[in-house]
């Protein structure tokens, strides 16, 4: 019998539901941005969903590129320098 | 009744007195000093400067202005929060030199004129050193010592160039200075080396993380940030920065994705951080000014509560490498609530401070229809969420539970968070707070609807692109690695400086030695030593040869040696040398 105190993500359902309100964050994001007007400074600002890709395409670029790029240049043992 | 004492006296010289306190005293102490400092400071009217006539220059070792106030009120803000956070880390070394390190940084703040201000500026290297020594680790002996060499470096950069820039202009006062001359690029490029500028940032990433738990607390705080101060009086407008800047934003976030140890996720953002500083000093509007000094303003709360957060849980675990934390939130349930709100400011959520502050560089870039720019600190923005503002609360107190069952952090650390979280949310909820001590007046609203409604966009689906890719198990997992940067250069470089020394001009040395003194020399004096004895006895044969009955050459030549060893010389046939050459002068 574990004596231990069970803690809020030790259950799945909890870490479902917080994947589920963050997907409800992002469709509540896109749904209300034909509500809001715009002052852009680029003509890109104005295409829907831009920053919301941007900030996608930014981070999965950001990770493959470091995993698979920069990783196998610069990656050595913790013991590399002694 | 003292009118004015400038902060950096009060914390220098406070600092020597608190090693002679012990228990309460010493603590109240020590939270006193930057209360009073700071009490004197908002009494100091903007424009007030003193001047000492020097060896026929005017030193300025005080001097207010909006610039400088606000950088010397987060100051004393932070080093009260830090001295809070290291209470419960006795260690003197620590608080003297955490409490003169602040007064360096305050002194640079306010210094008027070049020579105040290099000194200041070198001593904020000197005492930081002990922040990283006082680890009392071989791997912290070895960054400290190359923290030190960089600096040391850096500070000769900057003198040569103020000692050219004084004869240029013949004037010691600190003002604008601009990229004209020779000399001015190198205070460029002694400034740059503080704020951590790509290829000469390694001193950071190296030195911070293997700093003392309060160390880098404080080390996060002051010298990049008062680099960020120097640059912004002396270099605005340079349009050099923005590029820079740009790149500082960019570069680090790669290295931060694929780093083990937490500490130094931190410092790749904060160099990060200090990139968005560099472009807004670039562009040098009133704007873009108001936002570095707000940036760095907001930066110095938010990297220090993710410091602190991080020194908690070193504290508590004695682990720092995200492979052997997870699931911390279990019992460092506050540590885990100050650390995400470090972590939103960091990343710009609205309502934090890092929103009201970061938006000011970007508008200001895109005022100046800078796209690359724009772009790039778009990009930034959206790792700085992915690596400081997701990675550093998930794999620490979330994430696999690594089994780590520690109590939660001390009080005294938990205030300090505590206080630093509260202002992240403050300036994040009042602006205007903050908009009100900047250097220029504040004509820009950061809470528009279409503003927070694409901030919050480009971070919510960074943090779906997270999700998505931890879930597919594409995030690349932590691995017990280190990352070449490029001090590699001066680390291996420098062995290989070693070596090359070693085998090229050892060997010189050994050869010379072997020759000259193995040879040459110990054929010389043996020859010096016989050389009188040969003589005597070259000279004197032929008249002992038919004088006396004499022995072979080589037996008398024997005996004269001998004589001569134990200083025994036949004199008198000098004798006799000199009589006969008295009686010829005589004679004659």
């Amino acid at each position: 019998m574990n004596t231990e105190k069970k803690h809020i993500f030790d259950n799945p359902r909890n870490v479902q539901k917080v994947l589920y309100g963050l997907f409800g964050c992002l469709i509540l994001l896109l749904a209300l941005e034909p509500f809001i007007q715009k002052h852009p400074y680029f003509v890109w600002e104005e295409s829907f969903g831009f920053y919301a890709i941007y900030g996608f395409v930014a981070c999965v670029l950001l990770v493959l590129v470091a995993k698979y790029i920069l990783r196998p240049f610069i990656k050595k043992e913790e013991d590399y320098y002694d | 009744m003292i009118e004015f004492i400038p902060p950096a006296f009060i914390y220098i010289a406070g600092a020597l007195l608190v090693p002679l306190l012990r228990g309460r005293v010493k603590s109240a102490y020590m939270l006193i000093l930057p209360v009073i400092s700071f009490l004197f400071l908002i009494n100091a009217q903007v424009g007030t400067a003193w001047e000492i006539n020097f060896l026929g220059f005017d030193l300025v070792p005080f001097k207010v202005d909006r610039l400088s106030l606000i950088f010397g009120y987060i100051f004393h803000l932070i080093s009260l929060i830090g001295i809070i956070y290291t209470l419960s880390i006795k260690s003197d070394l620590e608080y003297v030199a955490g409490l003169v390190y602040a007064g360096s940084a305050l002194g640079v703040v306010f210094s008027g004129d070049l020579f105040s201000f290099f000194v200041f500026w070198e001593m904020l290297t000197v005492s930081a050193l002990w922040l990283i020594w006082a680890r009392r680790t071989k791997a912290s002996q070895a960054a400290g010592f190359r923290y030190l060499m960089v600096h040391v470096f850096g500070g000769l950069v900057l003198l040569a160039g103020i000692i050219m820039y004084i004869s240029e202009q013949k004037s010691i006062s600190l003002g604008f200075i601009g990229l004209h001359s020779a000399a001015t690029y190198l205070i460029f490029i002694g400034m740059g080396i503080n704020a951590a500028w790509p290829l000469l940032h390694t001193w950071l990433t190296d030195a911070y993380p293997e700093s003392t738990v309060g160390g880098a607390v404080f080390l996060s705080a002051f010298t990049t940030k008062t680099a960020v101060y120097a640059l912004a009086r002396t270099f605005p407008g340079t349009e050099e920065l923005i590029w820079i800047g740009a790149v500082m934003t960019a570069f680090p976030i790669f290295f931060a994705v694929i780093e083990n140890d937490m500490r130094r996720v931190l410092s790749y953002s904060l160099i990060n951080q200090v990139g968005f500083m560099m472009v807004g000093i670039g562009i040098g509007t009133q704007l873009s000014i108001n936002g570095a000094a707000a940036h760095a303003f907001a930066h110095i709360l938010y990297k220090s509560l993710l410091f602190m957060s991080m020194g908690a849980v070193m504290f508590r675990t004695g682990k720092i490498n995200a492979t052997d934390l997870g699931g911390l939130y279990k019992s460092m349930p506050w540590t885990a609530l100050f650390c995400s709100i470090g972590a939103a400011s960091i990343s710009a959520f609205p309502l934090t401070s890092g929103f009201v502050s970061k938006s000011m560089v970007l508008d200001a870039a895109a005022h100046g229809h800078m796209t690359i720019i724009w772009l790039t600190l778009l990009f930034a923005s959206a790792g700085v969420f992915h690596h400081s503002g997701i990675k550093i609360p998930f794999f620490a107190f979330f994430g696999h539970d690594a089994g780590h069952r520690v109590k939660e952090a001390p009080p005294s650390m938990l205030i300090a968070m505590g206080i630093a979280a509260f202002f992240c949310i403050f300036l994040g909820v009042y602006p205007k707070f903050l908009y009100s001590i900047l250097p220029y007046p504040v004509d820009f609203v950061p809470y528009t609807a279409p503003h927070v409604l694409s901030q919050l966009q480009l971070l919510m689906f960074s943090a779906l692109a997270f999700t998505l890719l931890l879930l597919s198990g594409i995030y690349p997992a932590e691995i017990r690695a280190i990352n070449l940067d490029t001090d590699w250069f001066y680390r291996k470089g420098g062995h290989l400086f070693y070596q090359v020394m070693d085998k090229g001009l050892n060997a010189v040395n050994r050869t010379f030695e072997r020759v000259f003194v193995g040879k040459f020399l110990v054929h010389v004096t043996s020859h010096v030593k016989r050389l009188p004895a040969t003589l005597l006895a070259k000279i004197c044969w032929p008249f002992w040869k038919t004088a006396f009955n004499a022995p072979d050459k080589k037996t008398i030549q024997e005996n004269l040696l001998k004589r001569a060893q134990s200083g025994f010389y036949p004199i008198s046939i000098m004798g006799l040398f000199a009589a006969i050459y008295f009686a010829l002068l005589f004679l004659l």
